[in-house]
């Protein structure tokens, strides 16, 4: 049988334990699953975020069948071509409504109160979907694919991104868009939604009382 | 209580708690989302112009297609002075100031125009031609000043060639061994074997498309057909898509820098664009540490349509 409880000596230096209570610690099940939210927060713009991750999912669920069936069959196969078109759409769906959670966040100041680390992810996100996105129209393998890597190209050789990110090459960008970007933004995306769940909604803009609160929270 | 959790509990001290479900939220934006994105791929579909091939490119304009080709064996394309990452063409490269990142990533995707693009391929093609395997020695054994003689004359014929019969044809003149080396290579593309040829390596597999893009860039052909699909860099460039179709809408600031001067006839535009872009992109990032910037959401009052109820109850 195995002795649940155990001394202090014994439990020192333990790094799954520690890992344990630092996620214990950091990240109850309470905050990242609240039942409870402050009144305010029962505005339209606390939807934008939820609904870019729901275009997200359907982004990736829809690029994991093209993926599956390979880069030619869209081209080929009326199931594929509808499937491309999800694809697309769920794609303008997620940056339209990560552009309003954007702008949503930027016009609430969403960063007060310790939160600075949670915009900062947010922005990342959205220049890595922007190179995601990117290396969806270079791998189209139609008209559009080729004119934009033959003009994108320009603009990464330039910079001297080139040198190790060929737009031209169809196999390193398809590879980078159906594997290692959708890892990237999805990993993201996991700490971005911990990083607001760990801290909860920020106040609204000059609360009552907020000099104190502000001060209190930021200790 | 755990620490993220009495945290909050004392960040919302006296903040009126409400029932909120979360999960029932995230469901419903995906079914609601679902709804939407299937309900526009049912009605718009998505943009799929074919490709442009070499083959098509050699039959819908041939004379384009030669032009080029000469272009590529003279060292006057856009390939051929290009800079790096092909070649280490002088003074090519992009620089703002002493910031020239194209020439500290040097030459790693190492391109010659004319042999990659014609010669090369030609040899490959010749294989039973007596014919085109003769003029292509006769082009390779002559002189550079021989050979430039040649091009410039038939560079110059080409302004005012014809099309008869699927050839290119040119006023008579003095143009060595290149009309047959450019007839077969027209004929050759026409039948779609150099876009194979353009490809080679000595692998089976291929996924790279540097070398026919590249040739295919140099002409006038798919930059044409952008212009028709209102695609050129003047025009907004790549974050159009062909037809009436949103396209990568999230690059209109990276794009509106190249309509506007001095970016718009800068010869360094797209270095120029990239930097302020980086800029731009880091100082988005950064706002929260930025006086002034950060303070922008305090005086611009969308706040209090967002949160008008918390206001409403504050300021009743």
């Amino acid at each position: 049988m195995i002795e649940r409880g155990s001394s202090h000596d014994d439990e020192a230096g333990n790094w799954t334990l520690a890992i344990r209570r630092w996620l214990e610690r950091r990240l109850p099940l309470d905050s990242l699953l609240p039942h409870r939210m402050p009144y305010y927060v029962g505005s339209w713009v606390y939807v934008f975020g939820v609904v870019a991750i729901a275009g997200l999912a359907w982004t990736i669920a829809s690029g994991v069948v093209l993926a599956f069936f390979g880069p030619q069959w869209w081209h080929i196969s009326s199931a594929g071509h509808f499937v491309n078109s999800l694809h697309f759409w769920a794609v303008q769906v997620f940056f339209v409504f990560m552009v309003l959670h954007l702008w949503g966040q930027f016009f609430m100041a969403s960063w007060r109160d310790g939160r600075a680390a949670t915009w900062m992810v947010g922005v990342v996100i959205f220049a890595v979907c922007v190179v995601t996105a990117f290396t969806g129209y270079v791998s189209q393998q139609n008209f559009d694919g080729q004119w934009i890597a033959v003009n994108a190209k320009d603009a990464t050789n330039a910079a001297g991104i080139g040198a190790f990110f060929n737009v031209l090459n169809f196999g390193q960008m398809y590879g980078l868009h159906v594997m290692i970007f959708p890892i990237l933004v999805t990993v993201l995306v996991a700490l971005h939604v911990v990083q607001v769940r760990m801290r909860g909604v920020v106040k609204p803009i000059d609360p009552a009382g907020s000099a104190q609160q502000s001060a209190e929270a930021s200790k | 209580m755990s620490g993220a959790a009495s945290s909050q509990e004392s960040y919302y001290a006296g903040v009126r708690m409400v029932r909120y479900d979360l999960v029932k939220e995230a469901v419903l934006a995906l079914l609601g989302t679902a709804i939407l994105v299937v309900v526009l791929a049912a009605a718009f579909s998505s943009p799929d112009d074919p490709s442009v091939t070499i083959q098509s490119w050699a039959h819908n304009d041939p004379v384009d297609f030669v032009t080029t080709a000469v272009s590529e064996l003279s060292g006057q394309s856009d390939t051929a002075g290009y800079g790096q990452p092909y070649n280490d063409t002088a003074g090519a490269a992009q620089a703002v100031g002493p910031i020239q990142p194209a020439v500290w990533a040097g030459v790693s995707t190492p391109i010659d125009p004319a042999q990659d693009f014609v010669l090369k391929p030609l040899a490959l093609a010749s294989a039973g031609n007596p014919t085109l395997t003769a003029a292509l020695q006769t082009y390779e054994q002559a002189s550079s000043t021989q050979q430039g003689t040649w091009l410039d004359a038939y560079t110059k014929a080409l302004a005012d060639a014809t099309v008869a019969g699927g050839q290119v044809v040119v006023a008579t003149g003095t143009y060595g061994p290149l009309p047959t080396l450019m007839g077969n290579l027209l004929g050759v593309a026409r039948t779609g074997g150099l876009d194979s040829l353009l490809l080679n390596s000595g692998h089976f597999f291929q996924t790279d498309f540097t070398r026919p893009l590249l040739f295919m860039g140099d002409g006038s052909y798919l930059s044409n057909l952008a212009a028709a699909a209102h695609l050129t860099g003047d025009q907004w460039g790549m974050m159009n898509e062909t037809g009436s179709y949103p396209g990568q809408t999230w690059l209109w600031l990276f794009t509106f820098w190249y309509q506007v001067p001095p970016f718009s006839t800068a010869a360094n535009a797209d270095l120029a664009v990239i930097i302020l872009m980086i800029v731009l992109t880091a100082l988005l990032a950064l706002v929260p540490l930025i006086p002034v910037l950060r303070d922008i959401p305090r005086w611009v009052p969308v706040h209090r349509l967002i949160w008008r109820t918390y206001y409403r109850r504050r300021d009743a």
